[in-house]
């Protein structure tokens, strides 16, 4: 699967690193998202897919 | 009944807010769970006799907050305001609640870095003892005690207190003015008043972070007032917003949420009785989905003709997205009108949703899952002094809760 994210759009809402620790993380000066892995590997697809349910400023985007 | 149509005739617009049912203090009004299942989108009258649009449905919520056809703007003329004294302040001091992008993330991004779940997480130890501490505290002295005053707002407040770096002992003065502006019935003068002397305060302690910073949220905003990124006034506002937003958001979780558990006991019992942090951290989403405390509704206006729900919001006109029936949506939440600890609530839309979501929501998290992990564990015995039909709600206030909750044990 690929992941995308959009610093733009980013509101440091941190749902993701709740959801997916591995895969987003947060910038130090701004907790603005941070993409650790690009294409993560499926056993992680449900976290991730639920990581961009919840983003609140639509900033992740998920293809299978 | 509001909602019901004679052949022919429109209904009456229905007032807003509306009443909740006697006897059932944690469900939204049984007029709003009538509009969702009948009329999810609908005008309803305001205060000042506006018409804004009310949005129901979960579905609906999140595709009208994502939208960028909406705005937040609150100077906007058609910007439905939730009483007279907001509608002074809201207008008068701006916050970057009230604003759109770009403008809004610019202000935004100037305070998330303390919110970021690493940083917040961090802060569980220290956020343990203040909780600890209190129930010590409580549990040395006089029973029955307001749960409200010795544990639900101080917790919170000195959580805030210490991030932004203002001194616990004005606690009394900045608990007691914050109330006043979401008070529905303040008059504009009462709730600008307040705020007046809320900012002075708060421009006071920027004035201090700027000859002496510390290494606190006021101290990072005094250091955009020397790199000219703000004023002096706009520092002021924003810690004062984050400062009210903190600590009475969350101490009404507190409170109201161990008033509902207390009525649900085999609820209470559950997270007594793990130690499981999925657990407790499911546990306090279902609280927030159930108890949705910000219940007077996101307020926005329509740029652009949106049609959404089978009707057609023209631009220009006010939408109010009440966020408390959204969460108690069936297409969202099966059986969403019980309380049930071991659901999976997490997109719950408490906190709203869109670019203005919560920004405090992962220190709201943290500060709930220690109490709701800790008060019922050290005090098992914690139970109601009064009847529930004694207990005052915020029918009156824009974030809902109780003015005052009695216990012992």
């Amino acid at each position: 699967m690929k992941v995308t994210v959009d610093q733009k759009k980013c509101v440091a809402s941190g749902q993701c690193v709740l959801s997916a620790p591995g895969v987003f993380d947060q910038r130090d000066e701004d907790a603005i998202v941070v993409l650790l892995q690009p294409s993560p590997p499926d056993g992680l697809s449900e976290e991730i897919k639920q990581a961009a349910a919840l983003c609140p400023a639509l900033a992740i985007t998920v293809e299978d | 009944m509001t909602d019901a149509t004679i052949e022919g005739v429109p209904a009456a617009i229905p007032d807003f807010p509306m009443p909740r049912a006697t006897g059932c203090p944690f469900d939204p009004p049984p007029a709003m769970h009538s509009l969702l299942e009948n009329s999810p989108i609908a005008k309803v009258r305001l205060f000042d006799g506006s018409t804004p649009w009310l949005v129901t449905r979960y579905h609906d919520q999140r595709a009208l907050l994502t939208d960028p056809r909406i705005s937040a703007d609150a100077t906007h003329p058609n910007y439905p305001h939730p009483s007279a004294g907001q509608k002074e302040t809201r207008k008068k001091v701006r916050t970057f609640l009230g604003m759109d992008d770009p403008e809004h993330a610019r202000l935004r991004r100037m305070v998330t870095a303390p919110f970021a779940i690493k940083r917040v997480e961090a802060l569980r130890p220290a956020i343990q003892k203040i909780a600890e501490d209190l129930i010590d505290d409580m549990l040395a002295g006089p029973t029955p005690v307001d749960l409200v005053q010795a544990f639900a707002l101080p917790l919170p407040s000195t959580v805030m207190c210490e991030l932004l770096g203002v001194p616990y002992a004005d606690h009394a003065f900045f608990e007691s003015n914050s109330r006043i502006p979401i008070n529905r019935n303040s008059t504009p003068e009462q709730a600008m008043a307040a705020l007046q002397r809320l900012l002075q305060y708060l421009e006071g302690l920027v004035g201090e972070k700027l000859a002496n910073p510390g290494d606190d949220l006021l101290s990072a905003l005094a250091g955009r007032v020397r790199a000219a990124e703000l004023s002096a006034r706009e520092a002021a506002i924003m810690g004062l917003f984050l400062l009210v937003a903190g600590h009475e958001t969350t101490a009404n979780m507190i409170a109201l949420g161990t008033l509902a558990l207390l009525q649900h006991p085999a609820q209470l019992a559950e997270i007594r009785n793990t130690i499981e942090p999925q657990a407790i951290a499911g546990a306090v989403d279902e609280l927030l989905r159930y108890l949705t405390i910000v219940h007077g509704g996101r307020r926005r206006v329509a740029l652009a003709d949106i049609e959404i729900g089978g009707q057609t919001i023209r631009a220009g006109e006010g939408v109010v997205v009440a966020n408390d029936i959204a969460n108690r949506d069936p297409d969202a939440f099966p059986d969403p009108d019980r309380l049930d600890v071991g659901r999976n609530a997490r997109h719950h839309v408490a906190f709203g949703f869109g670019v203005h979501q919560c920004l405090g929501q992962p220190l709201a998290r943290l500060e709930l899952q220690v109490v709701y992990g800790t008060l019922y564990r050290r005090i098992p015995a914690l139970r109601l002094a009064v009847d529930l039909d004694q207990i005052p709600f915020k029918h009156d206030a824009n974030i809902y809760g109780v003015y005052e909750l009695p216990v012992t044990w």
